[in-house]
């Protein structure tokens, strides 16, 4: 066993890192040697705490103590007090913002129970390839209950009075939607479920299927029951190999112990599942849309009504749920509705699962429940802003979600105040940006994405967005002009009221709340034909400060098409009408004598 | 019926459950623009993909504006159809669509009888902005024996696709791509001509652009006018004179059958005739084939298969070829009058005026598209040279008489020439679904009775339902028929047959819905049933004032086997008049 | 495998499987080692680096059990691996190379000395917050 009877744990995140966290380890390190105890005390780093806006984080084990906002002139005082007089050092203990009060213990800080794992509950924990280590944590428990115990309609009820709502976006409540679907009359009913999770930078369903795929089957048989279905088909991307093999593997050992199948639980109900694949289009999440390529048919959606529920896959009652929504049903099954509504908001309950990408530390996905902040996901969770740059905003939503902003940090993440504030839940991609983001850009990447996924039936997105992503291109490039900003939300907004599906209702979302929320940069675009963030190629000029430069000629020679001039010790000009502006110039110069105007 | 209540612009209506509100607004006198949504009443044809987002309206109390070609009415539902929002969106819609077509609107086939045109007119479009800058998605001009497809003109409207797929089951064409980028085009991006395409030519005759024409056969008729070692002769079909007045005005449903010759001889024809008369030859040679089937049939041979299938429309045709190759030998061997009318005219006629078939130009007048595939097919020609040179449309036609300043209303009554536009009213019904049966029937009737026809007028048979079946019966023995009309209709028929189900004696088919007056080269309907019942009309109010009203009464036809062709199903009459069919099944061919 | 035909035979095998599955491992005082292999995982290198723990603790004559596990949800620092030793909280290192790979089982498994890249945890689980 361990020599080691104490352990300081320095995080080692980029945040910490960039407050000197490393200094403060060797510091540690220093001490423990000059006091001879490095056969006794060990200093190792960690990943990050998600603590970030009070790092550097210090945690001595085993006393389960954590010191806040460690700098490196502390750590003598840490090693001399705590370890070896075994004394707390008050001053850096945790206060709670709240009480006030020192919070010692680091099991008892809120800060570290931001996330709830309801949904990815036995994701990264169980083989997701084993059968039996998912029946060992309960699996399967809720459809053995369901079936032996609870009729369709209490199924319903319970799921009713879950309060949960959809998963893939929209926020529908998921047991009115079962409800209706129960309601519809037909010798043949189909549950499905919509794996076809396209947004860039979520992966919440593929990370599902891939670490728990049972807890999907199990509650598409629930629903099955629920609804009167015996036939469960999974709509899933053919670009998720693993997904579908584990998926494939499931299926199978569910069916080897007979719970899919004919007479599940020796109760007379009947269920299958089989597997769909889609070709990669974006539009095809759109449940109208996936039940035509499940059909074979162009990938595209129609009007509803009528909806899946009346008439969906091969025109019988089909009730689509996504993979996250399915997750979720086992466990509100088995801990009641009223245990899963007293997590989240009013009118959003439970938990969700965000993908955090983009300009944060913690890249990762993570699961908090409805109602928690984005400060506390970004800044906590999410380990705050990457090279400690300053947060700009964050797109939510996926490709077709809104930019949100400093302003909106403290509110309240639910379906509801998402959209009011011109940005929606989506399947849960949350994209940080800095301060070296131009918004500009960002609308336009994220139109050139909805330009190629546009399936192309009604002409608002079709041609809309092209036009939208035109502008935005030209407006980038230097050749907008102001009254190109009143036509850009004109034509956001027109498409938004005119289009006929979700895709492209919300497509024009990453324009409109960039204009209402860094209008600023538009106006400086078009006015002053400036890229405040500095990322528009044509916004920018490199140019030589005179004062700085010495002329050593070390930009010329980089240049890659000759567009510095000037003699050795003396100023260098940059032509602007050569340069591809590829910065090599700036990054060669020691003088900091090259700058972007 | 239940009925709802709903306010339209703030007056009230009552509709039926299920009304969608363009049809409500239309019951108030409101006309919702649209570019997509097209109906054909009573012909159980609809396209409402709801993609052209031009019929959108404000309903109260939802958040985005409704296409009204889409949503139906519900109780109480208080909508707006012209505020400034649904004013600005349709505007700016427009705006968009008009930014990705071409603005060759001066030299577009479609020019002046194209919705989009007119729309942009309706709206009041003066300014495309952004259009300096702004991209078009484009696509290869795409030409084909009948059909011309330039995308770059097509708006999504996904009518040729609905006609194609859904009303004829052929499924030719379909959208491909996606975005900007999305078109409609056969499978794998295939030439038409390489496709399952019949050439039935209906996606032209919804397509409310440019994007699908036919092939313009004009040029090529006004060389043969203009050279004078040529004898052009020209024949025009029965449903074409029912239509071409709509194209100069005149309501439609006026016949113009003299107007029409007047125009081709001043346009220079040298001989004027009638597809009719083929069209009573056609009654003759078929009606001989089933009579002799039938009986056989009845003696119990088993090699004489029922039903037996008209064969005198080119797109059904193409279409059992590609779908039922298997039944080739089902149809009867018959060829089309149109070709019927070339062979006659190349051997006998040509004969007769002492010209060389090769100096003989025989130009037809067809209400359809296919049937400028079907002439220049090979099994038509002798040595090269067609029995029928050039088929131009009833669209053409019009177009060619307004080229000439000739004003069709202001003509006088003319008559066809000798001997070959002689017919009876049996020959002017083809023209319409359930003619070429009914004009059967009355020759079939008395062949094999030996009796007089006392009741020409079979009701029985007509009317614009898709498949309508009825018993004759021929003094005792009952012949059942069967009808069809679009390929849609005539595929479950054919299925029943495969299947060895059919009960029926004979069956005909007409590729296009309402039979060639609905052809796909008539006068455009633009969603108006109303007009392809006119036509119909027309055609048998011309039938029944014809003095005689049964093919093998025609004196010419008699004439004809007398002098050169023997008896029906003759020898002869089998080399001239009749033609064996092909398995055109295709097999994919990737990429030209 | 034998089939399942009713809610009591289910809950029976559940509890065999728990009983069985821990008692197994503790029993026999084996390690047990998670790494996380969902494709985000596998694409940064988790299959070498399950591979190398499955020989090396078996030629290191170490009692140890290796599975792979779904995506943990730390794809910052993936490849991400669970160790478990008897009677301990389990400790997830991220960042994990062959060489800490390697550190791990010299260092951790075997004398229970903590090794860099520790992620502590932030989240509570459903079985927590009953």
């Amino acid at each position: 066993m361990s020599k080691y009877t104490m352990h300081l744990m320095v995080c080692g995140g980029t945040s910490c890192n960039s407050a000197e966290s490393d200094v403060i380890v060797c510091n540690l390190r220093d001490e423990i040697d000059a006091k001879g105890l490095s056969d006794k005390v060990q200093v190792i780093t960690t990943g990050c705490f998600g603590f970030c806006g009070k790092g550097p984080i210090v945690k001595v084990m085993p006393d389960n103590i954590i010191y806040v906002q460690v700098k490196p002139e502390d750590t003598q005082t840490i090693i001399e007090e705590h370890v070896i007089k075994g004394r707390k050092v008050e001053r850096l203990l945790y206060r709670d913002p709240k009480t006030n009060e020192i919070v010692g213990d680091s099991k008892h800080m809120s800060v570290f129970k931001k996330q709830l794992r309801i949904v990815l509950r036995n994701c990264g924990v169980i083989n997701p390839e084993n059968i039996d280590e998912y029946i060992a944590r309960d699996g399967y428990q809720a459809l053995g209950k369901v079936l032996t115990e609870m009729t369709p309609g209490q199924v319903i009820n319970v799921v009713k009075d879950s309060g949960q709502r959809g998963r893939g976006g929209a926020g529908f409540p998921t047991g009115l939607k079962w409800d209706i679907a129960s309601k519809n009359k037909a010798d043949q009913k189909y549950v499905v479920c919509n794996a076809d999770e396209g947004d860039p930078g979520a992966f919440m369903d593929r990370s599902v299927l891939e670490g728990d795929p049972h807890s999907v089957l199990e509650a598409m048989a629930i629903c099955g029951y629920s609804i009167g279905a015996s036939e469960g088909l999974i709509y899933v991307r053919a670009e998720y190999p693993m997904a579908i093999r584990r998926l494939k593997i499931a299926i199978n050992q569910a069916h080897e112990y007979g719970l899919l199948g004919k007479d599940i639980f020796g109760k007379g109900f009947n269920f299958d599942i089989t597997l769909r694949y889609g070709a990669g289009a974006f539009v095809c999440g759109e449940e109208t849309a996936l039940i035509h390529s499940m059909e074979g048919l162009r990938g595209e959606p129609t009007i509803k009504p009528p909806f899946p529920a009346q008439s969906g896959y091969l025109g019988k009652p089909t009730n689509v749920n996504n993979v996250e929504t399915f997750a979720a049903i086992p466990v509100i099954i088995l801990q009641g509705a009223e245990w899963f509504s007293k997590i989240g908001t009013e009118k959003s309950k439970g938990t969700k699962v965000f993908a955090l990408a983009g300009k944060i530390n913690n890249v990762g996905l993570i699961e908090v429940p409805m109602g928690t902040t984005l400060r506390e996901i970004i800044f906590q969770i999410g380990g705050g802003i990457r090279n400690g740059k300053k947060f700009k905003a964050v797109q939510t939503g996926g490709p077709s979600g809104g930019c949100l902003t400093e302003k909106h940090l403290d509110m309240p993440i639910d379906f509801d105040n998402l959209i009011a504030a011109g940005s929606m839940m989506g399947s849960g991609g949350m994209i940080v940006m800095d301060e070296d983001n131009c918004m500009v850009s960002v609308a336009k990447f994220f139109l050139d994405f909805m330009v190629d996924e546009s399936c192309g039936k009604c002409a608002p997105c079709r041609i809309g967005n092209k036009r939208l992503h035109e502008l935005l291109s030209r407006i980038c490039d230097g050749k907008g002009i102001p009254e190109d900003l009143d036509r850009l939300r004109n034509m956001s907004l027109v498409i938004k009221d005119t289009a006929l599906c979700g895709l492209g209702q919300s497509s024009p979302n990453p324009v409109l709340s960039t204009l209402d929320n860094f209008m600023n940069e538009y106006e400086a675009h078009v006015k002053d034909k400036k890229c405040p963030a500095g990322e528009c190629k044509n916004l920018m000029e490199y140019v030589v400060n005179e004062e700085n430069c010495v002329g050593c000629t070390a930009c010329a020679r980089v240049c890659p098409v000759n567009a510095i001039s000037g003699q050795r010790k003396e100023v260098h000009h940059i032509d602007p009408t050569i340069c591809i502006k590829c910065g090599a110039c700036k990054e060669k110069c020691k003088f900091d004598a090259i700058f972007i105007r | 019926m239940e009925t709802i209540k709903l306010t339209i612009d703030t007056k009230e209506v009552e509709v039926p459950k299920g009304t969608t509100i363009n049809k409500a607004a239309k019951k108030l006198g409101i006309d919702i623009p649209t570019l997509c949504y097209m109906e054909l009443k009573d012909m159980n044809i609809e396209n409402k993909p709801g993609g052209c987002r031009l019929c959108v309206v404000e309903v109260q109390k939802r958040r985005n504006l409704a296409p009204s070609c889409s949503t139906n009415c519900e109780e109480g539902m208080v909508i707006l159809t012209h505020t400034p929002r649904v004013l600005n969106a349709r505007r700016t819609v427009m705006e968009f669509i008009l930014s990705d077509h071409p603005k060759d609107c001066l030299v577009c086939p479609k020019s002046g009888n194209c919705e989009l045109q007119s729309m942009a007119h309706r709206l009041g479009i003066r300014d495309i902005p952004g259009q300096e800058y702004a991209e078009m998605s484009t696509y290869r001009k795409d030409f084909s024996p009948s059909i011309i497809r330039d995308l770059d003109k097509c708006i999504m409207c996904r009518r040729c696709e609905t006609m194609c797929n859904t009303v004829q089951t052929v499924g030719a064409l379909s959208a491909v791509n996606r975005g900007f980028m999305a078109a409609v085009a056969p499978a794998f991006e295939q030439n038409l001509e390489f496709s399952t395409c019949t050439y039935c030519g209906q996606c032209v005759a919804v397509c409310p652009t440019g994007a699908l024409t036919e092939v313009n056969h004009v040029p090529n008729v006004l060389r043969a006018l203009a050279d004078p070692t040529k004898t052009v002769i020209v024949q025009t079909a029965p449903a074409v004179r029912a239509a071409l007045g709509e194209m100069f005005g005149m309501k439609p449903g006026t016949l113009v059958t003299g107007k029409m010759v007047t125009a081709l001889r001043s346009l220079g024809f040298n001989y004027i005739f009638d597809t009719d008369f083929a069209a009573d030859l056609t009654i003759m040679e078929e009606g001989t084939e089933f009579l002799d089937r039938l009986n056989r049939h009845l003696k119990g041979d088993k090699t004489a298969r029922m039903p037996i299938l008209t064969s005198c429309c080119p797109g059904w045709v193409n279409f059992f070829e590609e779908y039922f190759p298997d039944l080739k030998d089902v149809p009867s061997t018959s060829k089309s009058p149109q070709q019927m009318f070339g062979a006659i005219a190349k051997t006998y006629f040509a004969d007769k005026i002492k010209v060389d078939r090769k100096d003989l130009v025989v130009v037809s007048i067809m209400p359809c598209l296919a049937k400028k595939y079907e002439c220049q097919r090979e099994e038509f020609s002798t040595d090269g040279n067609r029995d029928v040179d050039f088929s131009i449309s009833t669209r053409e036609l019009g177009e060619f008489i307004k080229q000439a300043n000739i004003d069709l209303n202001n003509l006088e009554e003319g008559e066809f020439d000798d001997p070959m536009g002689e017919s009876t009213g049996a020959g002017v019904i083809f023209g319409t679904t359930g003619g070429v049966i009914e004009a059967a029937v009355r020759t079939a009737y008395e062949l094999q009775t030996g009796k007089k026809l006392e009741r020409l007028d079979f009701t029985e048979l007509r009317g614009l339902k898709g498949v309508r079946s009825a018993t004759i019966d021929f003094d005792g023995l009952p012949i059942n028929i069967g009808i069809a009309h679009g390929l849609g209709n005539a595929r479950k028929l054919l299925d029943d047959v495969r299947a060895g189900k059919s009960q029926f004696h004979a069956i005909e088919v007409m590729a296009c819905p309402g039979g060639c007056i609905g052809g796909g080269g008539q006068p455009l309907h633009h969603g108006n049933s109303e007009i392809i019942k006119a036509r119909a009309a027309a055609i048998y109010a011309e039938d029944k004032s014809k003095p005689l009203r049964k093919s093998h009464e025609n004196p010419f036809i008699i004439k004809l086997y007398k002098e050169f062709l023997d008896k029906p199903n003759s020898e002869k009459a089998h080399h001239l008049l009749h033609t064996k069919y092909f398995d055109k099944k295709k097999k994919i061919i990737v990429k030209q | 495998m034998s089939q399942i035909k009713s809610l009591p035979d289910l809950k029976k095998k559940r509890e065999e499987l728990k009983t069985g599955l821990i008692n197994a491992i503790e029993s026999k005082n084996q390690v047990q080692v998670k790494v996380a292999m969902a494709t985000c995982g596998i694409a940064s290198g988790a299959k070498p680096i399950m591979e190398f723990f499955m020989e090396q603790l078996e030629k290191r004559n170490i009692p140890a059990v290796v599975t792979q596990t779904g995506c943990m949800g730390y794809c910052y620092a993936e490849p991400t691996v669970e160790v478990k030793l008897p009677g301990q909280d389990p400790v997830v290192y991220g960042f994990v190379d062959l060489k800490r790979a390697d550190q791990i089982i010299e260092k951790y498994i075997k004398t229970g000395e903590l090794v860099d890249g520790i992620i502590p945890v932030n989240y509570e689980t459903i079985d927590s917050k009953e």
